[in-house]
């Protein structure tokens, strides 16, 4: 199990094996709001680190998620689709959004930790 | 974002501040600027829970950012209310003592400079406009009708209380309250300050509007909060219940460009005024009251979950753009995405399909007569 990683655009990514699964964090749920509708890559498509993957929308706005990490999409979070607000209520878990099959593993080594992620958002505040 | 470009702000004016700014920020509101002001978007429920609640109970709204100015006519001259009538197709002189109405203050082009609610008082009429209208509205009305009438900008605070809850929570503060109707207003008085009370609003909830001195205006606040059933509602949630009650947003759904007929606001405008067309812009507004304007702000309803957002394109399905969403959003109440926009004459009938290009897909969505969430309005019974 390895640790999750951050972007500067409030993605998650945890790595299993060469299977990436993407999330928005906890801050970036908060900003946005209550989630009404999530709009995902499907499977089979493939991103390249900072794409545009697919967007989130909360009842004022709309935001891209962006891909963390270049790959292949191997799945959507099928239970977004009926009930968005998992993303509020669970971003980090339930509330997932795609999954990846890795092309370039040493993008990982780009993105921020857990402290230095935590660190970045309190600059933001 | 990088920090540069936040610095970079100083040739911005600052952000002006209402009288509730504090309790708002106690509230835990995320303050935005708008109109010129520091207002609450939201605050730490969201803006679902603040939309269900004044929907359910009652919400307190800051709207203090509104202008409010009097007018009132030089010393034997004509009553403020046939004056206003130069400015706003509307039927003003015509109203009773304390009755409100929604008017438009037209351009000579045929546009909207503001949309506006107009009390009588005798020979006075009260004036709330726009925040982001007001510097323009006021100057506009006072050089308009200079040397006919005075024109006092009110410093005063403004809240509104909306909701199936509101009439019976004011009620235990206020004296009056169930002997007005919609669009009826009264002066009150409150631990010796005078508060103008009006029964209207932009949710479409049974509801009030309540101006008041700046210095009272957070202990009256702190009052209504008193009660369980009165919530602090932000931004947020006024725009989404003013969309499903199909009312327009100024410099939105209506501006310079917009017509009172392409706007379906001919309702504002009385049969006396349509035959007088002494109004600004009664060349071209007549022209559309004969024949049709050419394009119409309609309801529309998204088949699925995307919303539609301001500025999609509308297509036919024959891929023809045939009109532009103003505003669009997520239905609480409905749980499901609404949206207003113009759309070609042609195209505008009730039920009509068309698609909206949402990211360069075309989503189904029809064409539904508004609003989206039936008034709730406390009618006059004759």
């Amino acid at each position: 199990m390895s640790a999750v990683k951050f972007t500067k655009d409030h993605e998650w990514v945890s790595l299993d094996g060469d299977t990436a699964t993407v999330g928005i964090t906890a801050y970036a749920q908060e900003q946005l709001g209550d989630v009404v509708f999530v709009e995902m890559p499907e499977a089979g498509k493939t991103v390249s680190q900072g794409d545009e993957a697919g967007v989130v929308e909360s009842v004022k706005a709309a935001s891209e998620v962006y891909a963390p990490v270049s790959g292949e999409v191997v799945e959507a979070n099928p239970e977004l689709e009926d009930n968005p607000a998992l993303v509020n209520q669970d971003p980090l878990a339930g509330g997932w959004f795609f999954r990846l099959r890795l092309s370039n593993a040493g993008e990982l080594d780009g993105l921020m930790d857990e402290a230095a992620y935590k660190a970045y958002i309190e600059e933001l505040d | 974002m990088s920090a540069d470009t936040q610095i970079s702000s100083t040739d911005q004016p600052p952000l002006a501040r209402t009288p509730l700014f504090d309790l708002h920020v106690g509230a835990g509101a995320r303050m935005v600027g708008f109109a010129g002001y520091e207002m609450p978007v939201q605050y730490g429920h969201g803006v679902l829970y603040e939309h269900n609640h004044t929907r359910a109970q009652a919400g307190l709204f800051d709207v203090s950012h509104m202008g409010q100015a009097l007018l009132s006519p030089k010393t034997g001259g004509a009553d403020a209310a046939l004056l206003m009538e130069k400015l706003a197709p509307g039927g003003i002189s015509t109203l009773g003592e304390g009755r409100i109405r929604y008017t438009l203050l037209t351009h000579a082009d045929g546009g909207i400079r503001d949309d506006l609610m107009v009390t009588r008082f005798g020979e006075t009429v009260w004036l709330v406009v726009n925040a982001a209208c007001k510097t323009t509205d006021f100057a506009y009305i006072a050089e308009a009708l200079d040397g006919h009438a005075t024109l006092e900008v009110q410093g005063r605070a403004l809240l509104a209380l909306q909701g199936p809850q509101a009439a019976r929570v004011l009620a235990r503060h206020l004296e009056g309250v169930d002997q007005l109707t919609f669009m009826e207003a009264r002066w009150v008085g409150w631990r010796g300050y005078e508060l103008l009370l009006s029964r209207c609003g932009y949710t479409g909830e049974d509801g009030f509007e309540i101006s008041l001195p700046p210095e009272i205006a957070e202990e009256f606040a702190v009052a209504l909060l008193d009660d369980d059933e009165v919530a602090l509602i932000g931004l947020g949630a006024r725009d989404s219940l003013r969309l499903e009650a199909g009312l327009c947003l100024y410099g939105h759904d209506i501006d310079l460009t917009t017509s009172p007929a392409e706007a379906d606001l001919l309702w504002t405008i009385p049969k006396r005024r349509r035959e007088s067309a002494d109004y600004p812009g009664a060349d071209i507004i007549s022209t559309h009251l004969a024949s049709g304007a050419p394009r119409l702000r309609v309801g529309l309803l998204p088949d699925g979950r995307a919303p539609a957002r301001e500025g999609t394109d509308i297509c036919a399905p024959d891929g023809a753009s045939i009109g532009t969403v103003t505003s669009g959003g997520f239905s609480p109440t409905l749980g499901r995405p609404v949206a207003m926009g113009y759309l070609a004459a042609d195209f505008a009938d009730p039920d009509r399909s068309v698609h909206l290009m949402v990211r360069g897909r075309a989503l189904p969505a029809r064409v539904i007569e508004m609003p989206f969430v039936p008034h709730k309005y406390v009618r006059a019974t004759k």
